[in-house]
């Protein structure tokens, strides 16, 4: 391998790595606020992907019906809960939220995607169509189960996994896609040439990792999540209710996650079931931060695309496995070093 | 007066032991109420279950209305706020942090005058304000104590529920503390105390309520229980003999 290739590899690396980092961070939050090990970030990541793709299609997204159809879903569980407990006061703003604006996003979306709007109308269509799967998800799996246990947690969460997988084909479809690249600036850099491509995704990545953490460090309901992570009992006690933080955590998942497919679909080719390999590796790069440590969790995520774009030089059948056999030394010295760290019990 | 929070036959079990058997409370409107007992008593299951944060039987009342279908939060935000035993505070952020999500609740009604009580709460704690960029896991036990009550002011409570307030405190801090419950009934809040300290809690409180493994065994006004024979006895003990000796 002469430099000129160590180059270009590192380039790709680094760029998959970025978007493992925006992964990895996700999962990081998911977990600290909620507890939940979140295995279907990948879906988020695949329904973005798959969305942008229909929509430059000219076609209208499956991601309409899968968004109408969870809100129909959300808002039928909230009204049972409502009536059950005779609270209607709250219904207004759950029939809002999880039918009105599922629908008028569904119409915006139908009538807007025939008519080829430019790009970055079709991605801010495409995230707004995603973002609010996120904090159905959690109304639907998770906020009846803010007392179980990790475990519990972590069993619904696959199969949270299987049933948006399942649903991924039901509303793609089995066909890939892949977009066309965003940009097809090249420039020479000494012996290197830098793709325009994937500087762009970097810089998105690094965008919204500043976003991110300008939200937790600024904001109050960045504060309020935090808290809700650092002390859940102290977050109750000041008027953070653990639903809400829950809504919110899934709604930025959701958000990362379909950036994160925005970004990646010009690179790879992706299928309603590619999400569980892409999120596994954020999942890597999270398990070196300890699931615990945003800035570990986004080195390890550029690690894992490293250890990617190289072993696929040297060894292209074997690269999935180069990457997860990569887990088992963190593993073992995380273990080796873990002070025994106990599961905060709920009282 | 009227009663801003009403306990009627308040009962709690962990798991099969019940720690309070059908306890009842009223606590008047712009008044401070004391529970004191010994280790045990059931006094912090009390004031967690009248927060929401323990499941019970019985009904708790606040302001006129039944608060058992509230969760914790929905509490909170109408001023029903507790500064609990283990305080609960966020440890791995800042003081300032730690104070300014005490408004929270607030900053969802995008309330006003939020700037102008955290500068309030500098004003009565200057030891906050000069650490406000410390995180609050590495405070020291009184400081942490000072932040509990800080984020407990800064939700502008109506009814401030205190779980020993003056735990671990240096005695002029403990001065502090009391001097502090007082301005707060001044200002309108009303208080329900738990105390170990109970001389100090009876000077301050208007009615007293003593509790001994689970039930309300006594109570009455606070300057009476505090020359009732029995309360100076397992109470008072110490503190009435050394008043008795240095008189002598
Ligand atoms: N989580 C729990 N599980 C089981 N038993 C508990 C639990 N919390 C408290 N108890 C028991 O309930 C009883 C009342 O406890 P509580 O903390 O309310 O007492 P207290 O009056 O606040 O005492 P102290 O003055 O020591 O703070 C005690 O016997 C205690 O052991
Ligand atoms: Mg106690």
């Amino acid at each position: 391998m002469d430099v000129q290739i160590a180059l270009l590899l590192a380039q790709d690396g680094l760029t998959n790595g970025a978007i493992y980092a925006l992964l990895a961070l996700a999962i990081v939050l998911v977990f600290v606020v909620t507890r939940v090990l979140w295995v279907p970030q990948g879906e988020f990541v695949s329904y973005g992907a798959l969305t942008l793709a229909s929509l430059q299609l000219g076609k209208v997204p499956g991601t309409v019906w899968l968004l109408v159809c969870a809100g129909l879903a959300t808002a039928l569980v909230d009204g049972v809960v409502a009536v059950r407990e005779g609270r209607l006061r709250r219904m207004p703003r759950s029939l809002l939220a999880n039918v009105v604006l599922p629908l008028a996003l569904a119409a915006l979306a139908t009538w807007l995607a025939p008519r080829n709007p430019p790009l970055l109308v079709q991605i801010l269509l495409t995230i707004a169509l995603i973002v609010p799967l996120g904090a159905m998800v959690y109304r639907l799996a998770f906020q009846p189960l803010q007392r179980a246990s990790v475990l519990v947690l972590l069993i619904v969460s696959v199969a949270v996994h299987f049933a948006m997988q399942g649903l991924g084909l039901v509303f793609f479809g089995p066909e890939g896609a892949r977009t066309p690249a965003f940009t097809d600036v090249r420039f020479e850099l000494g012996v290197m040439t830098v793709s325009g491509q994937s500087l762009l995704v970097i810089g998105a990545s690094v965008f919204l990792i500043v976003v991110l953490y300008l939200f937790f460090e600024r904001t109050i309901y960045g504060k309020a999540l935090r808290a809700t992570a650092v002390n859940r009992t102290g977050a109750r006690l000041v008027g953070i209710s653990t639903s809400l933080a829950g809504k919110l955590t899934f709604t930025l998942a959701a958000g990362i996650g379909a950036v994160s497919g925005i970004l990646i679909a010009p690179i790879a080719t992706i299928y309603y079931d590619s999400g569980f390999l892409i999120g596994l590796k954020g999942f890597v790069g999270s398990v070196v931060g300890a699931i615990v440590s945003y800035p570990l969790a986004a080195l390890g995520a550029v690690l894992v695309g490293m250890l990617e774009s190289f072993g696929s030089f040297y060894a292209s059948a074997l690269k999935e496995v180069i990457v997860f056999t990569a887990l088992l030394p963190v593993l073992i010295w995380l273990s080796l070093r873990s002070r025994h760290v106990e599961e905060d019990d709920e009282e | 007066m009227s009663a801003v929070l009403e306990v009627e036959g308040l009962s709690v079990a962990y798991g099969k032991v019940e720690a309070l058997h059908g306890a009842n409370l009223v606590l008047p409107a712009g008044s401070i109420v004391t529970v004191i007992g010994p280790n045990g008593a059931g006094k912090t299951t009390m004031l967690a279950a009248i927060m929401g944060l323990l499941p019970s039987q019985g009904i708790v009342r606040y302001q006129g209305r039944d608060v058992a279908r509230d969760e914790v939060e929905a509490r909170v935000a109408q001023g029903l706020v507790l500064v609990p035993e283990r305080r609960e505070l966020f440890g791995e952020m800042t003081v300032a942090d730690n104070l300014v999500l005490g408004a929270f609740a607030r900053y969802r009604r995008r309330e006003s005058g939020i700037d102008a009580d955290l500068d309030a709460v500098y004003q009565r704690f200057p030891r906050l304000r000069e650490r406000r960029g410390q995180l609050a896991g590495t405070l020291s036990g009184g400081e942490r104590q000072m932040l509990a009550l800080g984020r407990a002011l800064m939700t502008r409570p109506r009814v401030l529920m205190l779980d020993e307030p003056s735990l671990g405190l240096a005695p002029l801090v403990v001065r502090e503390i009391f001097q502090i419950i007082a301005d707060l009934r001044r200002t309108g809040v009303s208080i329900l105390l738990v105390e170990q300290n109970a001389r100090a809690a009876l000077q301050v409180a208007d009615h007293a309520y003593v509790l001994e493994t689970g039930d309300v065994v006594l109570e009455g006004e606070a300057r009476s229980l505090i020359t009732n024979p029995r309360v100076i006895e397992t109470y008072l003990g110490l503190a009435a003999g050394s008043r008795r000796t240095s008189a002598a």
